[in-house]
């Protein structure tokens, strides 16, 4: 390959008419205060678990939207419920009642 | 020996329910933990007994606690079950007086009128059918107030009343006939032979002017032991079972057994010694808002005795406790409720809570709780009411790192809570402190229930009541107009009414509302229901505070930060923490 001096990173879009939004689409059916999020990142600031780890509830839900759901149970399992999130959102999501549906599908839908 | 075809009905009817209620009774008692079973044969021949009787007496016969909700309701009730058992005992004495024998078949008092044809032999004969007419009086009474309630429920101070399903209200009017039908049997009888009392002699001669008493009587006779047979039979599926699983709730209860983390034969009793009265109905503001009716413990508890319950349906309780406290049988639906929430989530794989704290040593270890972070203000002003005293303490959450485990319970993860417990645990030890304060109520009555803690546990409200009784802290008196907000954990969670009442009352003008103490409002931002959307809880927070502005104050207080921020939200009125008020009331040292 001639080397031009500069490099191209990897495609990093995505496009949604591709992804699975079947997560999403049952979350919002269950908890339609889902559809509000606009990862405004609030929730992540105050997490009690994101004090000493790498956790965002933020970035969980808008993994969730885009359908990437791979790995995101192990992510998901660090979540201890303790509601704080919900406190903080300036959107009034009912946050703890959505990180509690996606437990419990993945509890369900182990193979993922 | 007496005996008439028209006693089978009634012997059949009865026969069935002994053994129908011995087969339950013997499965849901063994169902019971055997940890907690142990403790019936000793409670048997223990003081604890006494205190069984007592309450059977006060609560089955008497309905002292329904007479505490209203008296014409507490009234109509006593007359049924008082006066029916009256009418029992006294049938027997009157029969054993009668016969001048000490055994006699059961069914010879009930029908005693249709045997005894000619009382003129027996002793006392004027006296006992005088008492039993008063008594047949006094149960009669009681299905008259009944049938009028049906129509004019606001008379009994209930608003709504409970939508009972068909076979209860086939069984309700069973029940209504019987004394009805007794009263005429008796009546025609009286009318033909001199045995009634002054109302049955005298109801006789009335019909028999228009009516061929002789020949209706013997019908008369069978409908009323068709009616009890009746009744029996169905009364191990209606909700009339709970007249006899109500004792023994209350003698097992006594003994010390309570529903724990599951579901087992004592909540079994439990949910059968549901009257479906619906005291509670009136009490729950998700129904009086009218966001969810289907949370009522009178339909829950229903639910679950006929397993229609589907999973998500316990999450979405607030959990208030405002239900347990009206319940004439002292029915905890809330432990029921979290009973079938334990197991609904597994125990995650990976879970990240890791809390630790430095190794230093203190007297005083501080737990602000997740909710105290959010509000900063009551925070500082324990650290600063904490150093004014110059206490030796440590922050044990400082770093906003940790959970006390009770949302976990809640949210029916009952593994993961223990696993935060027990860490929590170790590090409350290795700060070798010899008292715990917290300043959130969810926090507090977690670390009373869950922690096995041998050292001091103290809500701020408590503590710093205790600082300002040694004389530690001296407070100005402020001129604030205040009303004081029991939080739901704090008050009927935990029991602690007069602390943060006799602090407050020491520096502030304390109004007393109809809220206070048992009576208090839900804010709103409960974390035992899960569904419950924003919108909603703005409902009950407006509506809790709306109740609240009738009385004037110019200050909210609560001991809750997690009603402190509902209530803020609103803006409505100000809300102030109890910590927060006594920092700002502070004596300065004058250097």
């Amino acid at each position: 390959m001639i080397d031009f001096g500069y490099t191209i990173n990897p495609d990093s879009q995505i496009d949604f008419d591709m992804t699975d939004k079947t997560l999403a689409k049952l979350i919002i059916k269950t908890e339609p205060t889902f559809s509000r999020c606009f990862s405004c990142g609030t929730c992540s600031s105050g997490c009690t678990i994101g004090q000493n780890n790498s956790y965002n509830p933020h970035k969980l839900y808008l993994l969730v939207k885009r359908g990437e759901i791979k790995g995101l149970q192990e992510e998901l399992s660090k979540c201890i419920l303790c509601g704080k999130c919900q406190l903080a959102c300036p959107r009034g999501v009912n946050t703890r009642n959505i990180l509690f549906h996606l437990k419990k599908y993945f509890e369900i839908n182990q193979a993922i | 020996m007496n005996y008439d075809p028209f006693i089978i009905p009634f012997i059949v009817g009865l026969a069935f329910l002994g053994i129908v209620l011995i087969i339950k009774y013997y499965r849901w008692i063994s169902a019971i933990p055997i940890n907690d079973r142990k403790k019936i044969i000793p409670s048997i021949f223990s003081r604890k007994i006494l205190a069984s009787i007592k309450e059977i007496f006060l609560e089955s016969l008497i309905h002292r606690k329904i007479f505490k909700t209203n008296l014409l309701l507490g009234y109509m009730h006593m007359s049924f079950a008082a006066g029916w058992l009256l009418l029992i005992i006294v049938g027997q004495i009157e029969t054993k007086v009668y016969s001048q024998k000490f055994f006699n078949a059961p069914y010879d008092a009930i029908f005693l009128k249709f045997f005894m044809r000619n009382k003129t032999p027996m002793p006392f004969a004027g006296f006992f059918s005088g008492l039993m007419d008063l008594l047949l009086m006094f149960v009669l009474l009681g299905v008259g107030l009944a049938l009028i309630k049906r129509f004019f429920s606001m008379l009994y101070g209930i608003e709504k009343t409970t939508r009972q399903t068909t076979f209860d209200k086939i069984t309700l009017t069973v029940l209504w006939f019987i004394f009805p039908l007794r009263l005429l049997a008796e009546s025609f009888t009286a009318a033909t032979g001199p045995n009634g009392g002054f109302m049955t002699t005298g109801l006789g001669s009335f019909f028999e002017k228009f009516l061929d008493v002789e020949s209706l009587a013997y019908p008369m006779w069978w409908a009323y032991s068709i009616s009890l047979g009746l009744f029996f039979i169905s009364l191990p599926w209606s909700r009339y079972m709970h007249i006899p699983t109500e004792v023994v709730l209350i003698f097992l209860r006594n003994s010390g057994i309570k529903t724990n983390n599951e579901y087992n034969g004592y909540s079994e009793i439990e949910v059968r010694s549901c009257s479906r009265c619906g005291i509670c109905i009136d009490q729950c503001q998700l129904n009086n808002l009218n966001i969810n009716p289907k949370a009522l413990p009178v339909y829950y508890l229903r639910d679950v005795r006929e397993n229609h319950s589907s999973a998500p349906q316990p999450f979405d309780c607030l959990m208030c406790g405002r239900c347990k406290e009206v319940c004439p049988v002292g029915i905890d639906s809330m432990a029921i409720r979290q009973a079938r929430r334990n197991g609904y989530l597994k125990h995650p794989i990976a879970h990240n809570y890791s809390f630790s704290i430095n190794e230093k040593k203190a007297d005083i270890a501080y737990f602000a709780g997740c909710m105290t972070h959010l509000t900063p203000s009551v925070k500082l002003s324990i650290i600063n009411i904490l150093n004014k005293v110059g206490a030796n303490y440590i922050f044990l959450d400082e770093n906003a790192e940790a959970c006390c485990g009770r949302p976990q319970k809640l949210a029916g993860n009952q593994p993961l809570a223990e696993e935060i417990i027990q860490q929590n645990l170790q590090q409350i030890k290795k700060s070798g402190a010899k008292i715990l304060l917290t300043s959130c109520p969810i926090c507090y009555i977690v670390f009373k229930e869950n922690y096995e803690l041998d050292i001091e546990i103290y809500h701020h409200s408590q503590f710093i009541n205790k600082l300002v009784e040694e004389g530690k802290l001296k407070l100005n008196v402020q001129d604030i107009k205040g009303i004081y907000h029991d939080p739901c954990e704090l008050g009927r969670g935990s029991g602690i009414y007069s602390e943060p009442r006799k602090l407050l009352s020491s520096f502030i003008d304390l109004i007393p509302t109809e809220f206070d103490k048992q009576h208090s409002l839900c804010c709103g931002g409960s974390l035992a229901n899960l569904p419950l959307q924003s919108q909603d809880r703005a409902k009950i927070t407006s509506d809790a505070l709306s109740k609240y502005m009738d009385y004037e104050a110019d200050t909210l207080i609560t001991s809750c930060p997690l009603c402190k921020k509902s209530f803020a939200k609103l803006n409505k009125l100000q809300v102030k923490d109890i910590a927060e008020l006594v920092n700002e009331a502070l004596v300065q040292d004058t250097n």
